[in-house]
């Protein structure tokens, strides 16, 4: 494997920085730097910080949902007379809370948290690479989501606000929205861009730079699921590219691919409006926006199954079949996306065909899950605060995809599409599932990028409040669903008589958010302080298998990761092996 | 399990749909109860002061394929069986016009305009040139089979134990055609029509449901729909003429 040569640095085992590097200067070494770990805190820090605005935009909504048209206290007044005269919220407000929260938390927190971020940070070492393959890349894909997060700021000073019509964006109301929507096409087209380049970039490094021995077969999960999540991002992401021009090209030049004929909006004929067809927006945004699902859920499976083995001190359970599940899933997420638009006028036949794809990619999730699960008997189980955060995963996550069931068969979402239900549905497999997962994996990560640990008292706080609050945040929107509550709803469904017995969930729900908020502050000083409280830990403090551990603590910047380039003997997960001295061998350990 | 919820069975395919419902809901129950069981198990059991030394091995189960596959069987019962046929149903299979009660349903920023055929079951002409606030439908009254049309905003009157077909359509963005108590959902879409059609069973003054996101007053864009015996439907026909009369 000869891979160094594409770095620059010299190939071979014994790999001595005897050359002379000119050292870089701070701004080189610290914030347009090309190093994969710098760009991935980098990645990490900037997605939280997303992550958290995102999630403050929900606490507003929720006071506005709780109690309509009251004023929100303390900042109400600091909103803006457009947004909320007197901090009374208007629903022109409300509207671009909800798209903005939507699209934040998706293309700004998650995905880059969960890709950029510990993508960035881990996979390079864990397969024994000195960096990416494309370095400058790299640097590139973060800096174009940079843009592109910032220009989603900005459009909140946009004439008539931000983006208003829903994270989905539909046509015509997009078409035809303020032109806040036309800074979330440009947003957009920097985060596609950045996302298309961080791919390509995982792709060519997961398949040329891993370390001699490190076969696929011996490759860690988090990898593999990595692998796939790329592939997804490569091929699902220019169907979003191509139809946020065309969208562009609607409300800048005139076009009308997806406008049809005689369009009266407002008692006035809409100009230039003729033979578009809006559903094209939906079936491209959601060619996407499925697989999109899958790039959420894929790295934080990944995180989930590396924890789960290192705290159960066991292998996971069925790795060959998980690998599998995770490549089919992969495939099979591109051809699910119209499950998403059953009531859009769907005849039999593709109806019959989505229902039935939809129920085949739940084969291989429900096999991962139960691996997960089988993965953790026999185990002898460490709760520290990673773990709990990855085996509160396992639930929330199954929840989250057993409700995805109803919705699934056509019959069945007629009365549940567009309710509280599906909020609920794919709140818990993003919320309380992969950002779960996320958390999980910034604690087990943060001691090999600081040397520390992070408190675990803090953490063990920070996850029971979040664990109780989420699911008083999100269990009532099944009940409120069932009920038939509509989703999107400025005034939460007030005006309904058919709701008025689950309106008092409502209630619940939006203490139950800002309580969340507030644990989630336990989180914020827990991971300041421990820069410089924490315990001062050894390269590889959870007494782990894999070659991230392999690495130095802090690993040297700009330098590549390790002194000398490791070989690969075993598998990812020789723990707890029958004979062996301790309770884990090292992949780089040779055979004794 | 929807009734149970508040939603009354309001159509004659109300139990059908909930149906699917309630099994995909035994389905997760089961397998929640399950899997929670076994979870809260090697939770308890395999802790580390319980289990100090982990066994590389782990679990030999042969009955998680079994599982895996009853689920899956499961899963094919309850498309193949249950939904496939349950939905093909509601958009294939519709009922003979004449034998129908028969209505165009135009959506627009934030409003329902519900538009009768009257006595001779045509509807009249409509263009968009036509269209102002004394005539949201844009209806050409000049045409004979205009004359006898009727419309309304927010007001949609049905006769009960009669099949209904609502042609839907828009004329500015998606909105969302939701009876809740008929179990009835379709998007309208402006520049396509799409038919749907139902058969109430049950008397009763309840809402449509805007359930698409459609600008600041999505919120409030709530009409009302009553079904009613024929002699009151009738009833109400006639008023309406009456009120349209020039």
């Amino acid at each position: 494997m000869d891979h160094a040569s594409t770095i620059g640095h010299p190939a071979g085992g014994a790999h001595a920085h005897t050359h002379a590097h000119a050292e870089p200067g701070f701004l080189r070494k610290y914030v347009f730097s090309v190093d994969h770990k710098v760009i991935g805190i980098q990645y990490t820090v900037t997605a939280l910080l997303f992550l958290f605005f995102g999630f403050a935009l929900m606490m507003l909504m929720r006071w506005q949902l709780a109690y309509p048209g009251q004023p929100i206290p303390l900042i109400g007044g600091l909103l803006g007379v457009a947004n909320a005269p007197g901090g009374i919220m208007l629903p022109e407000f409300y509207n671009q809370l909800g798209a903005m929260h939507g699209t934040i938390m998706v293309f700004l927190g998650v995905v880059p948290l969960a890709v950029g971020g510990f993508g960035n940070y881990v996979m390079p070492l864990m397969i024994g690479a000195p960096d990416m393959t494309f370095p400058r890349l790299n640097m590139a894909s973060y800096w174009l989501y940079f843009v592109g997060g910032v220009i989603m700021l900005l459009s909140f000073l946009a004439p008539g606000g931000a983006a208003n019509s829903g994270w989905t964006a539909y046509t015509p109301l997009s078409n035809i929205a303020t032109v806040g929507q036309t800074w979330w096409l440009g947003g957009m087209l920097f985060l596609i861009l950045s996302s298309l380049l961080g791919a390509v970039n995982f792709i060519t490094t997961i398949v040329q730079l891993r370390a001699p021995g490190l076969t696929w077969g011996r490759l860690p999960f988090f990898v593999w699921a990595q692998l796939v999540t790329s592939f997804l991002l490569l091929l699902a992401f220019p169907a979003l590219q191509a139809a946020a021009f065309l969208q562009a090209s609607d409300r800048l030049f005139g076009s009308s691919f997806f406008n049809p004929s005689g369009l009266v909006v407002s008692g006035q004929v809409l100009e230039g409006a003729g033979g578009g067809n809006p559903l094209l927006w939906q079936h491209l945004f959601w060619f996407l926006a499925h697989p999109e699902v899958y790039v959420l859920i894929l790295p934080a499976m990944g995180i989930v199954a590396e924890i789960l083995a290192n705290n159960t001190r066991k292998p996971i359970w069925g790795y060959k079949l998980m690998v599998g599940s995770v490549i089919f899933l992969g495939f099979m997420s591109f051809v699910v996306w119209a499950h998403h638009m059953f009531l859009t006028g769907m005849g039999t036949t593709i109806s019959a065909f989505f229902q039935t794809t939809t129920m085949i990619i739940s084969v291989p999730s429900v096999i991962i899950l139960s691996a997960l699960f089988l993965s953790l008997y026999g185990g002898s189980i460490r709760y520290n605060t990673p773990m709990l955060f990855a085996l509160a995963f396992l639930p929330m996550f199954g929840i989250g995809g057993l409700t995805g069931l109803p919705l699934g068969l056509a019959s069945a979402d007629i009365p549940l599409h567009d309710t509280y239900y599906v909020i609920g549905h794919f709140h818990y497999v993003v919320a309380p599932g992969t950002v779960f997962a996320l958390l999980a994996g910034v604690y087990y990560w943060y001691p090999k990028v600081t040397g520390r640990m992070m408190n675990e008292m803090l953490g063990k706080i920070h996850f029971i409040g979040s664990f109780i609050t989420i699911n008083l945040i999100f269990m009532p929107m099944f009940i409120q669903g069932l009920a038939g509550m509509n989703r999107r709803l400025y005034d939460g469904g007030q005006q309904y008589a058919h709701v008025q017995d689950v309106l008092g969930w409502n209630l619940t729900m939006s203490h139950a958010s800002w309580g969340l908020g507030l644990f989630q502050l336990i989180f914020i000083v827990n991971f300041f302080m421990s820069l410089k409280t924490g315990k001062k830990v050894d390269a590889n403090p959870w007494r782990a298998t894999t070659l991230d551990w392999a690495a130095t603590t802090s690993p040297p910047l700009a330098h590549g990761n390790f002194e000398t380039v490791p070989t690969v003997y075993r598998d990812a997960y020789g723990y707890s092996v029958p004979g062996a001295s301790a309770d884990f061998i090292p992949q780089h350990a040779e055979k004794a | 399990m929807l009734e149970w919820f508040g939603l009354p069975q309001g159509s004659a395919h109300s139990a059908e749909i909930d149906y699917v419902v309630d099994l995909t809901h035994w389905l997760m129950l089961v397998l929640c109860v399950g899997w929670g069981l076994f979870f809260v198990y090697t939770l308890i059991r395999f802790r580390q002061g319980a289990n100090p030394v982990a066994n590389h091995h782990g679990i030999k189960a042969v009955w998680s394929k079994y599982l895996e596959g009853l689920i899956v069987l499961a899963e094919v019962v309850l498309l193949v069986v249950f939904s496939i046929p349950a939905y093909n149903a509601r958009v294939a299979a519709f009922p003979a016009e004449p034998q129908s009660t028969v209505v165009r349903v135009v959506a627009e920023q934030f409003a329902w305009n519900v538009h009768y055929p009257g006595p001779d079951g045509v509807f009249g002409r409509t263009d968009i040139r036509l269209v102002n606030t004394d005539n949201p439908l844009g209806l050409d009254r000049s045409e004979a089979a205009a004359k006898d049309d009727l419309f309304t905003i927010n007001e949609f009157n049905m006769p009960v134990d009669k099949p209904v077909i609502v042609h839907l359509t828009s004329k500015d963005v998606i909105h969302s055609f939701g009876l809740p108590q008929m179990r009835v959902k379709q998007d309208a879409v402006p520049g396509l029509v799409h038919s749907v059609w139902f058969t109430p069973t049950m008397t009763g003054d309840w809402e449509i449901a805007c359930s698409q996101l459609c600008g600041l007053g999505h919120y409030r864009m709530r009409g009302f729909y009553t079904v009613q015996s024929q002699a009151d439907f009738n009833a109400w026909v006639q008023e309406q003429r009456e009120l349209m009369a020039p």
